[in-house]
């Protein structure tokens, strides 16, 4: 049965119906509405809400839960989000699956609780210290951000790592239908590395730390690590190709933004331009598969974002390489369908300057 | 022959603190309660950074390490999630006092249902010896070279007096510089643990301890000074619930 | 009586110290450590576990007779 739903409450439903039973967050603008359905409704369906005191706590807290086996989540918005890096450094350390959500605003610093697109960088480039990686899952509609939590919670324990879900404010403030699907239990103690009191198999007890100390040797870990992100990296690349097949100029946009691109290459099409569309859905691992198919034919790469620089046109540009770059970041306001085709145009016109 | 006096199973191999660090007597005193209420497999315990981390390779339960300052935050949730589980925090005074403090004050004010054990030896003692937030007035450190100057640095913060301003169920200072002090002290660590896992709430034990390699004292200049100098500043005793 | 582990001993002298028969002494060898390793007199000693409660390093164990 299809129901409407903003994006948000959407998203923390949808961590319920994944077997979240464990959620510690803070306040801020525009994720808030996922910290509010969860405090109302976590706890009448036997789970653990707590708002903490920071970001930071919140984060932690998500890891001490992750450590016992509990799926647990925890979100916030630029600001706040970098304050979870910390927490998320850790769990990468320590191979601990969770969620963490950035519902994105736009800016620096404090910048403007608006809707934005201003956290790639953080999000995909590992934003915490270390150099890890996480698998990052770009949703551009309410049933998506449904869809994608689901799945970011059984990839988190598939590949045991820290998942996140970069959506935004428009996606996360929009309310459209969605299907929910069936409710899932999760056992906490279906694994034997959580933590539950030492036993006969570990008689010096678990010991959840930075695997570093106690399961490698030291020219083993480095391996391992590698090996770990190119598993990642091989197996869990998603995205949608829109009319890419014979596109000559393709679009590369995420999350609000890509809705947007998706009405200009209609628009595009109708008077006979060959454009087209690749929407990145795991923005890490970046989905370079598909630049692969198309790079043969391609003639210009357009990325469409909602920052002020460009953040995500440098990925483009590393596995778009050999066909020209070109670089439409909106800054504050959503794309304009006529600016995007009025770029296409001065591509096709040889006025535009390649980024890259 | 029958031992009445042995090491608890739950402390195995060497532990790497320098000689008379009073670590390796609260470590001891911890895995001597846990063993004595028969929760060595039921018991989790979250470690802080710093030379608490060195814990992990000498106290065999099952532990998490905490990133810097956020064992409190990380054992609440533990305990949230495995609430017949004994759950403590064994963090220094840096960790739980200074990086950590809103975790350790808000887990108090939730009254979350786990043990901290906080070792106060008034030094940052694996970064080298730091002025920390319980160094007393005119301690030397490498960061309060004339002393701490408290027009400068302020006064030591007396992290137990803070915690006793909330609701919680427990809550004493002890110190192991001498036989009869760590005896308490185990009293206290007993009280705290079956606090938590009788009427529940928020316990804590805040333990004055040397730390002679960063006081620069010898380990029998640094236990006299304790007696001397630091247990004026933060006596010992039960602070709340003691008469449970 | 009282059995040491000489090898866990770091000579801090609290066992010495607090020993209340002042049967305890640094011992004339270094152990693998490089630590004089606390020695007993057994003659002096009386079991009562002071040096247990006070050692950090679990280098005593007492034992019954």
């Amino acid at each position: 049965m299809k129901r409407l739903m903003k994006g948000n409450n959407a998203l923390a439903e949808a961590a319920i119906l994944a077997g979240c039973r464990f959620f510690a967050g803070y306040p801020i603008t525009p994720q808030t509405e996922i910290l509010e359905y969860l405090a109302k409704n976590l706890p009448e369906r036997g789970g653990h809400f707590i708002q903490t005191e920071s970001e930071l706590a919140g984060v932690n807290m998500v890891l001490g839960a992750a450590a016992t086996g509990y799926r647990a989540m925890t979100s916030s918005a630029g600001p706040g989000f970098s304050l979870k890096q910390e927490g998320i450094s850790y769990m990468c350390s320590m191979e601990l699956p969770a969620v963490i959500v950035d519902v994105m605003r736009y800016g620096i610093g404090l910048g403007s609780i608006m809707l934005g697109q201003g956290d790639y960088f953080q999000a995909v480039k590992g934003g915490g210290h270390g150099g890890y990686k996480v698998p990052v899952y770009a949703p551009a509609s309410v049933q998506e951000n449904v869809d994608f939590t689901i799945r970011a919670f059984d990839t988190a324990e598939a590949y045991r790592t820290p998942v996140l879900i970069l959506s935004d404010g428009a996606i996360g403030q929009m309310a459209e239908s969605v299907e929910l699907p069936e409710g899932r239990e999760h056992d906490p103690d279906q694994y034997d590395w959580t933590l539950k009191g030492r036993d006969a198999a570990h008689p010096t007890g678990r010991k959840m730390t930075d695997r570093i100390y106690y399961d490698f040797k030291f020219h083993e870990y480095d391996p391992h690590i590698r090996e770990r992100y190119a598993k990642m990296e091989k197996e869990l690349q998603m995205w949608e190709e829109v009319e890419t097949e014979d596109a000559k100029i393709i679009l590369v946009s995420y999350g609000i933004s890509s809705r947007v691109c998706r009405e200009a290459v209609k628009t595009a099409r109708k008077k006979g331009w060959k454009v087209g569309m690749i929407r990145p859905i795991t923005l890490w691992p970046f989905p370079k598969k598909a630049f692969a198919k198309t790079n043969s034919h391609a003639e210009a790469y357009l990325t469409v974002e909602m920052n002020a620089c460009g953040q995500m046109v440098e990925d483009v540009a590393l596995y778009g390489r050999g066909v020209p770059i070109y670089s439409y970041p909106s800054g504050r306001s959503i794309a304009d369908p006529e600016a995007i085709l009025q770029k296409i145009e001065s591509i096709m016109n040889g006025e535009e300057k390649e980024v890259f | 022959m029958a031992a009445v006096k042995k090491a608890p199973s739950t402390i195995y191999g060497y532990n790497s603190f320098c000689p008379g660090c009073g670590h390796g007597i609260v470590i001891r005193l911890i895995a001597e309660v846990v063993e004595e209420m028969g929760l060595a497999e039921d018991a989790i315990g979250v470690l802080a950074v710093g030379c608490s981390c060195l814990t992990n390779r000498y106290l065999a339960l099952d532990l998490l390490q905490a990133a810097h300052g956020r064992a409190a935050a990380s054992a609440g949730a533990i305990k949230r999630c495995r609430p017949d589980k004994l759950v403590f925090t064994y963090q220094g005074d840096g960790d739980a006092a200074s990086i950590g403090i809103a975790e350790t004050l808000y887990s108090a004010q939730r009254n979350e249902n786990f043990t901290q054990i906080i070792v106060n030896n008034g030094v940052y003692g694996m970064t080298g010896g730091q002025m920390s937030p319980t160094s007393l007035v005119g301690q030397k450190t490498t960061t309060s070279v004339k002393g701490r100057d408290p027009e400068i640095m302020g006064m030591p913060l007396k992290i137990s007096e803070l915690i006793s301003h909330f609701d919680v169920s427990y809550l004493a200072r002890g110190s192991v510089h001498d036989a009869a002090h760590i005896r308490k002290t185990k009293t206290y660590i007993r009280k705290a643990f079956e606090t938590q896992m009788n009427q529940g709430g928020y316990t804590c034990v805040e333990i004055i301890s040397p730390c002679p390699t960063n006081w620069h004292l010898t380990p029998l200049q640094a236990v006299d000074r304790i007696e001397k100098e630091v247990l004026e500043y933060y006596p010992v005793g039960e602070i709340k619930g003691g008469a449970r | 009586m009282v059995h040491i582990n000489s090898e866990k001993c770091k000579a801090c002298g609290y066992c010495v110290k607090a020993c209340p028969k002042g049967a305890l002494a640094f011992g004339e060898n270094v152990n693998g450590k490089g630590y004089h390793a606390v020695t007993v007199d057994e003659e002096k000693c009386v079991s009562c576990g002071t040096c247990y409660t006070v050692c950090p390093d679990t280098v005593f164990t007492i034992e019954e007779g």
